[in-house]
């Protein structure tokens, strides 16, 4: 066990853990953040997906003893930043949850890619959240929601 | 469900075809609109001033006007804790942005609370609009008893009753606590509104738990907390039926944070506790590193010898013989055969075992105290789990509370509730409140897996381009005892028995150490492929466009009557089984949609190879047809650029926005099973650990998704599954106008198709 201070959407929290014990679980056990979801735990599914300095990372390969004075960003407080507030809009507009597991790390990756590209092609989008796995498959509406969320033209139910 | 036979379960708990027929007898019309739905008068009323006031089982309404609907069903992403509250909220009259939805455990009272089988839409479509109509009825009663006038003056919208004559209103809120007191309607009594007053149904809604979704709230099992609360991880032998001789568990536990390690001997039922130890620690990561160190010698059992390759040659070799059984006979098929004008003869399919593989994987968090137990998880089939964990503990169903959380996906796995009976035993073993917690190498590995099956077809067709002789071998699994696996089974009604003069369908079996169980779309999701590719084969044989062998085979619009006898595929015995008119107008509806008399023909631009496909299967009661576009690249990677589909699921789409979602989830999934999901067995066991080895779809290979939804005359039937069957012969067949290349084993194999 170590004593560890991250700093996690804004505020210093003292963690007693293992060094290798993986952020995510820092995040849900200890500090009570249950959006970032164990998935895979191989950094292969995307549903961990937190900020990390401002990148997109996934928490469930990532030690706490690796997070040092980073700034971490959880979907508890993406709706803070400009890109995480209009997403979660976009995602509440069109009903893009089906189970919604995976949806906090859709949005976490998604809130980077536009913060970084805020006019995004198909293909940036595609190439930005490959790594985020929809078991549901409700990637049509992600696709779109990102689109909103940059005031582009996105397609309908037909 | 084969395999199934919990004698405390409620004959409407599993999903399976034949209980099915037993729910659909208990739950059809108005038959549920029991005392239990109405609730004595005094569960009735307001616990408390200023409290909401309970109408009925479903209904309560706040002196604010807040009305509260319960949601009875297990939510797996399907959209029924939306979908199942608009009924209420169209015929209790209210504005939908008024409405609260609140989760209920399992409760007796609520009667079919599983997610399974597509059917919740059906089942609860007549009971759940009467509740509301029920509840409006007695708000209209109290107001114009107010005002001393006529029911039969008064009307209802958004929440408010009005006095027509004199324009007065009186809001629900005002009125709830003295309507809640009166007698219950007749339940006869209870008119519903027409389809074209509806203001909530019909109309896209958005889920009710997306607000909590996208800002990351606990809904989950896996967010489960209970104070005091240890973690849990059970690890089982890999090899199906295996046991522990021994374990490291002094050294285990040793190990940092570490409570309990302990050998739970298990049963032989993979639905309940199997062997395996269990590691209990303060935290779950500590648990998990334990189990890195845990040494367990297992005795692997009597199936440490399957592997995938070996029930192939099981299949050969039993094709040499007779048939152990024959399912269906129809006319004399080799007499037809040897007729007809064009033949495919001694042609083999096979489709593999395949995971479910929800995102979350399968946890439970257990207490149990004093001779009973509270349960969380996230659970399809709520009322088979208490049963099992019952059973597994030794103790009275009545002292088994469940409450069922949100599901990070279920795809049919999470109807069996295995994890829930280790969750409850492990907490009663270790004198605490436990969250277990499978790693996703245990949710690959003790999956309830979609069965592998195989299939040798001949068939026939007359010069006029009509099948007239179809011939079937099916190889599927049984268990030692010689059961048919779960989901193994075949139905004699089975497409397109009853279409065709002269047919034989016979089935072999092969003995499977595997558990099986329902993958959204059961068995529809393998039959659906095998013979609408056979079908496209025998079109081609014959030089017809397969729409048009599809419309002769379907023949003049009529209802088949359900076969009579225990093996006939009837889902509802109120329900015709297969309406050929509903079929044909689906079909003649994507041919228009897709443009496919007008498309181009298959074959080679440069380095890519383009091809359309059709196919079409009624599952779940659903008529659907599908067209698929698919590029093949010079390597062989598939690519589906467009799907149409076209659906008949009745007069109604009560949410077209979760009802377009399913749909559109439901293709893409049977994209993946078509182009690359596959579970070998290898040496007994299940060799996948993670995603890497299961290549799920991703956000790039999603097609554009064309979906019409035709409207008839019929109730309002599921959407979660009958989507997916027909997608996957669809891609095969493109492939095949695309490469000439016929696929009759999935999954479909890139180096197969690349150009040399």
């Amino acid at each position: 066990m170590g004593a560890y201070s991250i700093l996690v959407n804004g505020a210093r929290r003292a963690v007693e853990a293992d060094e290798d014990t993986p952020l995510l679980w820092v995040l849900r056990d200890d500090l009570d953040l249950k959006g970032a979801k164990y998935g895979c735990g191989m950094g292969l599914c995307g549903a961990c997906t937190v900020h990390l300095d401002g990148r997109p990372t996934r928490s469930c390969v990532t030690p706490l003893s690796a997070v040092g004075d980073a700034p971490v960003t959880t979907i508890e407080a993406i709706g803070q930043v400009d890109a995480g507030q209009r997403l979660q809009a976009a995602w509440l507009a069109l009903d893009v949850p089906q189970c919604g597991y995976c949806q906090a790390g859709q949005i976490m990756t998604a809130a980077a890619l536009i913060r970084d590209n805020p006019q995004p092609s198909d293909k940036d989008i595609d190439v930005a959240m490959n790594g985020n796995l929809c078991r549901c498959a409700t990637y049509t509406r992600i696709r779109r929601a990102i689109k909103k969320a940059c005031g582009l033209p996105y397609s309908q139910d037909s | 469900m084969p395999g199934m036979s919990d004698p405390d379960r409620p004959a409407v708990a599993a999903p399976s075809r034949r209980s099915v027929l037993k729910a659909g007898a208990a739950l059809g019309g108005g038959l549920l609109l029991g005392l239990e739905f109405f609730l004595p008068a005094s569960a009735r009323g307001a616990t408390g001033a200023g409290q909401p006031a309970v109408l009925n089982l479903f209904v309560a309404i706040g002196p604010d006007g807040i009305v509260t609907i319960t949601s009875k069903n297990p939510e797996i992403g399907q959209g029924i804790k939306t979908s199942l509250p608009m009924l209420v909220a169209e015929e209790l009259d209210v504005a939908w942005n008024d409405v609260r939805v609140e989760d209920v455990p399992l409760d007796a009272r609520y009667a079919s609370q599983f997610a399974g089988g597509s059917f919740a839409m059906s089942l609860n479509w007549d009971p759940l609009r009467r509740m509301g109509a029920a509840a409006r009825a007695m708000l209209m009663a109290t107001a114009a008893e107010r005002w001393g006038v006529p029911v039969a003056s008064c009307s209802t919208a958004q929440g408010q009753v009005r006095h027509d004559p004199t324009g007065r209103t009186l809001g629900y809120g005002a009125l709830a606590d003295a309507a809640s007191r009166r007698p219950v309607p007749d339940p006869a009594t209870l008119s519903l509104k027409a389809p074209a007053d509806y203001k909530i149904i019909g109309q896209p809604m958005a889920g009710v738990d997306n607000p909590a979704i996208v800002t990351g709230k606990p809904l989950f099992g896996i967010d489960v907390a209970v104070p005091g609360m240890l973690y849990a991880v059970f690890d089982k032998c890999p090899v199906f039926g295996g046991k522990v001789v021994s374990a490291n568990l002094d050294e285990v536990r040793a190990l940092p944070g570490v409570r309990h390690a302990f050998i739970i001997a298990g049963g032989t039922d993979p639905q309940g506790v199997v062997s395996g130890v269990a590691i209990v620690a303060d935290r779950l990561w500590r648990a998990n590193a334990a189990r890195a160190k845990l040494k367990v010698d297992w005795d692997e059992g009597p199936y440490a010898g399957q592997n995938s390759a070996g029930f192939s040659d099981d299949e050969t070799l039993l094709w040499a013989k007779d048939a152990e059984r024959v399912i269906r006979r129809d006319g004399d098929v080799d007499a037809a055969l040897a007729a007809a004008a064009h033949t495919v003869i001694d042609v083999r399919y096979a489709y593999p075992f395949l995971a479910h593989a929800s995102l979350e994987p399968q946890n439970c968090t257990a207490h149990y105290t004093g001779g009973a137990v509270q349960i969380w998880a996230p659970t399809q089939n709520p009322g088979s789990g208490r049963a099992i964990v019952a059973k597994t503990l030794g103790i009275a169903p009545e002292k088994v509370s469940v409450r069922m959380t949100r599901c990070g996906g279920g795809f049919g796995r999470r109807l069996q509730n295995d994890y829930m009976a280790e969750a409850a035993l492990i907490s009663k073993l270790a004198g605490a409140p436990v969250k277990l917690v499978w790693s996703r190498a245990d949710d690959f590995q003790h999956d309830f897996y979609r069965p592998a099956g195989f299939h040798r077809f001949s068939g026939g067709v007359d010069a006029a381009g009509k099948l007239v002789a179809w011939k079937m071998r099916f190889t599927t699994f049984r268990r030692a005892n010689g059961d048919i696996v779960p989901w193994g089974e075949f139905v004699a009604d089975e497409f397109p028995a009853r279409l065709v003069p002269n047919l034989l369908a016979d089935m072999s079996t092969i003995e499977l150490g595997a558990p099986t169980g329902a993958l959204r779309g059961p068995s529809s999701n393998g039959l659906a492929f095998v013979a609408n590719g056979f079908c496209d084969e025998l079109a081609h044989a014959a030089g017809r466009d397969p729409i048009d062998f599809a419309l002769t085979l379907l023949g003049e619009p009529r209802v088949l009557p359900i076969s009579p006898g225990p093996r006939g595929a009837g889902l509802f015995p109120d329900s015709p089984s297969y309406d050929t008119g509903r079929m044909r107008a689906v079909v003649a509806a994507v041919a228009e949609r897709s443009g496919w008399r007008q498309r181009p023909k298959g074959g080679a631009t440069g380095d890519v190879r383009t091809g359309y496909g059709f196919a079409y299967y009624w599952s779940h009661m659903g008529y659907f047809a599908e067209v698929v576009q698919v590029d093949v690249a010079r390597a062989g990677a598939v690519t589906v650029r467009k799907v149409w589909a076209a659906a008949d699921v009745g007069s109604t789409i009560v949410n077209p926005s979760g009802a377009y979602h399913q749909c559109q989830g439901a293709i893409i999934e049977g994209m993946g099973q078509a182009l690359g999901l596959e579970v070998p067995i290898r040496n007994g066991r299940v060799p996948i650990t993670n995603f890497h080895a299961y290549p799920l779809p991703r956000i790039g290979d999603t097609p554009e998704i064309d979906l019409h939804f035709l409207r008839t005359a019929h109730p309002p039937t599921g959407l979660g599954e009958p989507a997916l069957p027909p997608v996957i012969p669809a891609i095969v067949n493109a492939i095949f106008d695309a490469t000439g290349k016929r696929i009759r084993e999935l999954p479909v194999k890139s180096r197969d198709l690349a150009l040399t």
